[in-house]
């Protein structure tokens, strides 16, 4: 086989291996908006504030240790001990929880019935909180975050496709994270669809999705349900924050995967979770791909922007996206 | 009406009529300034068909809303199965078995008319988030339960070929149709229907009539509905109240209603000479 067809072949993988982590960050936004149509600019920081929040444990940080040391005059930042990742991950689900309780209780609650503008001002709002509380609570310093899943490019494949093209070709170079997250988002996928299609709970989301004056009449309770929800959205956010946070430390930049997600929901439909999956994988190989054969032509660096530029035709030419409920006004 | 008692009384028809399930007692309803209620009193009784009527604007869905918790009236009382009900949320009141229409329609538009029927069982099902997430033991078994409900009251109101329809495709009549299957899902111990005949033609008219005869008669649940056509509401119901600007002018059988000189003359409008 020649060289070139394998080297496209190795970046069409890797990029649907990085699709599917731009997928992760995506589907926290479909599951609020399809909810509440609250679209949540905090999705990116979420997922930081949660990365973070499983180092701190896991390292047996003590939260908030500046203000503390500052006020009192203390020395402490550690606990002194370390929480194995396994019971970390279940208290930072926990900690998530609250979080999406607090959110529904302190401000989501008093905005019910506004402008979706209005909403999506308090998520930015949010947003910039959030960031703040997560550098005030476990520091600003970029920290290495390792739950025990393997790194670095899987030998094994290396081998057993080095034989498929010529001499100077070393077989494909595949990371094992990203094979890990491919499987984990799977998962977290399949599980999402059959708890919203077969369950009580799954079922009273989609209907709070559909129309809350009718959800009410049937028994279901709001604010219930938009707890759940931010929950959920809360836990997605933490698997992304594990996956992106293993790949580069966990650091503030890590916020920033959220404008990534956003020419995937626009490719996928905003109300879509198989959209923000096939939107993702599109983004992942689209750029990877572009970069592979037109990159070199103008210069390189069209990851940049190429996801943004297919975001906007999709705009023209398709604004509901690939999945997304069609935009359909009676008169 | 002479014979009624607190136990119960015969309808017309010769069917039996139970005690009080839920009583108004003097409920006045302001929205600022406007009276929409003003000092309304009426009792809903085990099994019978209940009417609330009156022209335009006489606060007949406002008393509804108040009876389903969607608004909390200011003065007054309201009685369920005995006891004095607090302010109440929507939902709550939902899941004392209280299910209702809209005037509107508020379906799921999205989701299939089985979906949108089943929600009408969440009440029933008492399975854990963790049941339910790993799909096992109670929450499958509740599935299964409500589920087989589901299909009987599909097959009771005929729409069970259109059962895996999204309910937006569907026309106006049968959303109607598919809207009242999801308050019998509930199996409910009273059914509020909001105008269940409001914008319908002569023939859907007539078949709504005839489910909600049915309804009545299959499953003995109670109704209480609002309607302005007056020709259905004397045909369907046991006792009417009668509404204006607010206020209750009338409250028997359909018969001692159509003679009440008030009702007429709120009806019909009156000369001032």
């Amino acid at each position: 086989m020649p060289d070139q067809f394998l080297y496209a072949t190795e970046v069409f993988i890797n990029g649907l291996m990085a699709g599917v982590l731009y997928a992760l960050v995506a589907l926290g936004f479909v599951l609020i908006y399809k909810a509440s149509g609250i679209f949540n600019y905090a999705q990116g920081v979420m997922a930081l504030f949660a990365a973070m929040t499983l180092v701190g444990i896991m390292n047996g940080q003590v939260p908030f240790s500046h203000i503390i040391n500052a006020i009192f005059g203390t020395e402490i930042h550690h606990f002194g001990w370390h929480v194995p990742a396994f019971l970390a991950i279940l208290l930072t689900v926990g900690v998530m929880v609250i979080f999406a309780w607090l959110v529904q209780r302190l401000v989501m609650r008093h905005l019910v019935g506004q402008e979706p503008i209005i909403l999506f001002m308090a998520t930015i709002g949010l947003a910039y909180f959030l960031e703040g509380v997560s550098d005030l609570m476990w520091g600003s310093e970029i920290k290495k975050l390792d739950v025990g899943l393997p790194q670095g490019g899987s030998f094994w494949i290396e081998d057993m496709t080095a034989g498929l093209g010529s001499d100077n070709f070393y077989g494909f170079f595949i990371d094992n994270l990203d094979m890990v997250a491919t499987v984990v988002a799977a998962l977290l996928v399949t599980g999402l669809v059959l708890f919203s299609q077969y369950t009580k709970q799954g079922r009273a989301m989609r209907a709070v999705a559909d129309d809350h004056q009718a959800a009410l009449s049937v028994g279901i309770s709001l604010n219930f349900i938009w707890v759940l929800v931010w929950s959920v959205a809360g836990f997605v956010a933490l698997v992304a924050g594990i996956m992106w946070g293993t790949k580069s430390g966990v650091q503030f930049s890590l916020s920033l995967i959220a404008l990534k997600a956003l020419p995937v929901l626009m490719l996928g439909g905003f109300t879509s979770i198989p959209g923000a999956i096939v939107g993702g994988l599109i983004i992942g190989v689209g750029e990877k791909m572009f970069e592979f054969w037109i990159g070199p032509l103008v210069g390189g660096a069209t990851e940049n922007w190429f996801a943004y530029v297919l975001a906007l035709l999709f705009l023209v030419f398709r604004p509901q996206g690939l999945f997304g409920e069609k935009i359909i006004e009676r008169v | 009406m002479n014979d009624m008692t607190p136990e119960g009384y015969t309808t017309a028809d010769g069917r039996n009529i139970g005690g009080v399930v839920m009583e108004m007692k003097n409920i006045t309803l302001r929205f600022g300034g406007v009276v929409a209620i003003k000092d309304i009193s009426f009792d809903i009784r085990q099994g019978e068909i209940r009417a609330i009527i009156g022209p335009n604007g006489a606060g007949k869905s406002s008393m509804l809303n108040v009876i389903s918790g969607f608004y909390n009236p200011q003065e007054g009382e309201v009685w369920y199965k005995g006891e004095r009900r607090p302010p109440m949320k929507p939902y709550q009141v939902a899941q004392q078995g209280i299910a209702r229409t809209f005037q509107n329609i508020a379906l799921f538009e999205g989701m299939t008319v089985l979906d949108n029927v089943m929600t009408g069982r969440l009440r029933e099902m008492k399975a854990g988030l963790f049941s339910q997430a790993i799909w096992k033991g109670r929450a499958e078994r509740e599935e299964v339960e409500n589920r087989a409900v589901v299909e009987k009251v599909i097959d009771f109101l005929e729409i069970q070929h259109i059962r895996k329809t999204p309910v937006g495709r569907l026309p106006y009549g049968l959303k109607k149709r598919v809207e009242l299957a999801r308050a019998l899902a509930a199996e409910p111990s009273i059914l509020l229907l909001d105008e269940p005949m409001a914008g319908m033609n002569v023939e859907e008219k007539e078949d709504m009539s005839r489910f909600i005869l049915d309804v009545n008669d299959e499953f003995g649940t109670t109704i209480a509905l609002i309607e302005h056509d007056m020709g259905v509401v004397m045909d369907l119901s046991d006792r009417v109240v009668v509404m204006d600007y607010g206020k209750k002018i009338g409250d028997g059988t359909p018969d001692e209603v159509r003679n009440n000189q008030d009702v007429i003359d709120a009806y019909l409008g009156v000369s001032n000479d």
